[in-house]
């Protein structure tokens, strides 16, 4: 085994375990956050500051029974589940975050933070999470009932329709960066216009991080888009039937994919691990930062504003937002044709 | 070696396609079969070939499948009952003709990929230089060489398009209903 293959193993085993704990985060930091917006105290028991909390939700999860409905098909009910969370877990496999290191001159070269490089990274993070469907329109369909069923076709035909804009707006930045791969991207973005400006994407492409965090939102199905779960209507939706680990396996899922939408965000638009005052080798604290300040803008999101009638959400996606998707491609294409690459 | 994996996905993931009765799982098996594939042109050394596959086909059309099938609800394929009932009960003929095509169409297949494998001896087709790995290059013999190839094709799903509205659309004046008695 030689030192790089080992540094390898190790650091596909760190991203994985700090996925895990990034969803544990993400529940305390939902509950929390939402506590402050409604003027109460939030978790507070388990733990200092309530701290614990998420562990306390675990064991719960575990120790509840395992339940299937007799009408089930057996197979699909419980492969349903599973594909959710790979699918979530393998998207942010290509999702480099941070600059090449040596780990303080553990290696002979550089490794790459990031577990696998890719040079199509952009479309295997799109093809993963358009394999994540799946996950939740079989556990709509196998658990076979109605909730259950409603709540996977809205949320698969919410998926399908945002997927559109999704890619349009990341077109645009392919485009200007003219490369596939994250990496690239992000060392596209590194330095400052005019000595203060940083060189993100996002102010050349205001509209499309517009575009992609509204679309990542429905990709994820969050609130206000959070339609597969509206409690009112459809009980909770696609995983209605289900209990214990198996909920939280798209619990897990939901958590994780949203780090992941957070963190191609922050590499295509904010400037991935670039940023001032720190050196390029503890880049991956301004990667952190960033991805927390997405996720905080989400979380916020979700306790502000109240939920879209279903309608209106295909009409929005489909009126609004992907026109608007294809006209900032167009206008990107023709910027870069005109100016050439930069 | 995985190659062999692959390939053995592949073929056993679509013959149980046909094998199985019920829809549902049919379309999940394509799309293991569609999995498979993409990771064969991942050994090809064409990454983009193989992704595209995933989105385009595993994704999106696979998705469109699974939306019909579930919508329709349809939890098992006729059985040859069915199928003799649809032939007004003329058991032996109908079930004869049933497998006789089935036969036909089976052995014509087989002889056609014998004939493939053959032709080629058996070995496994190489790109020069492993040109296809780029995008660039994709996208500009796309846009270039096989230009009217590729409109030729968008044109062939456009009639298909067109085609599949002209069939599904009901007469005016007529209502809806069953063309043919529920399984």
């Amino acid at each position: 085994m030689t030192p790089l293959l080992v540094a390898q193993i190790g650091l596909t085993l760190f991203v994985f375990v700090m996925l895990l704990n990034s969803a544990a985060v993400m529940v305390y930091v939902e509950r929390k956050v939402a506590a402050m917006l409604q003027q109460r105290v939030g978790p507070y028991l388990v733990g200092p500051k309530g701290l614990l909390q998420p562990l306390a939700d675990i064991i719960k999860l575990m120790f509840k029974e395992e339940l299937r409905p007799r009408a089930a098909d057996p197979l699909l009910f419980a492969l349903a589940p599973i594909i959710s969370a790979t699918a979530a877990f393998a998207a942010f496999a290509v999702v480099p975050f941070g600059a090449s290191t040596t780990f303080f001159g553990l290696l002979r070269e550089p490794m790459r933070l990031q577990v696998a490089d890719v040079n199509v990274a952009i479309l295997v993070i799109f093809a993963i999470s358009s394999m994540s469907v799946y996950g939740i329109v079989l556990a709509g369909w196998s658990s076979n009932s109605k909730y259950s069923l409603i709540g996977g076709l809205r949320s698969s035909a919410q998926m399908i329709s945002y997927e559109l804009s999704y890619a349009l707006a990341l077109a645009s930045v392919l485009v200007i960066a003219n490369s596939l791969s994250l990496s690239d991207i992000v060392n596209r973005q590194s330095g400052t216009w005019l000595g203060f400006l940083p060189r993100w994407f996002l102010f050349v492409q205001p509209l499309g991080f517009f575009i992609y965090m509204i679309a990542g939102i429905a990709e994820t199905n969050r609130a206000p888009f959070d339609f597969p779960e509206a409690e009112q209507e459809l009980v909770a939706g696609y995983h209605t039937e289900y209990s214990s680990m198996s909920f939280a396996m798209f619990f897990l899922a939901e958590y994780i994919n949203m780090v992941t939408v957070s963190a191609v965000a922050t590499d295509l638009f904010l400037g991935g691990w670039h940023g001032p005052f720190l050196p390029e080798s503890l880049g991956w604290i301004w990667f952190l930062i960033k991805v927390a300040a997405i996720l905080f803008f989400y979380v916020w999101m979700r306790w502000t504003l109240p939920r879209y009638r279903y309608d209106q959400l295909m009409r929005f996606g489909w009126k609004i937002l992907l026109p608007l998707a294809v006209v900032n491609l167009l206008v990107t294409a023709a910027g870069v044709l005109y100016f050439g690459v930069q | 070696m995985l190659f062999y994996l692959f390939g053995a996905v592949a073929i056993v993931a679509s013959l149980l396609v046909i094998a199985q009765r019920n829809p549902v799982y049919s379309v999940l098996l394509l799309i293991a079969s569609f999995g498979a594939l993409s990771g064969l042109y991942v050994l090809l050394d064409a990454p983009f070939v193989a992704v595209i596959q995933i989105i385009v086909y595993a994704g999106a059309i696979m998705v469109l499948f699974l939306f019909v099938v579930m919508l329709l609800n349809a939890p098992h394929e006729d059985t040859e009952q069915d199928l003799l009932r649809i032939a007004g009960g003329r058991r032996s003929v109908a079930a004869g003709r049933v497998r006789v095509l089935g036969g036909v169409l089976a052995a014509a297949l087989v002889v056609e990929l014998v004939w493939a494998l053959t032709k080629n001896g058996g070995e496994s087709g190489v790109f020069a230089g492993g040109a296809v790995s780029s995008v660039r290059t994709i996208g500009r013999s796309l846009f270039t060489d096989y230009a009217f190839p590729f409109e030729v094709t968008s044109v062939l799903i456009l009639v298909a398009m067109v085609g599949a509205v002209v069939l599904a659309r009901r007469e005016p004046g007529t209502r809806p209903g069953r063309s043919r008695p529920s399984s």
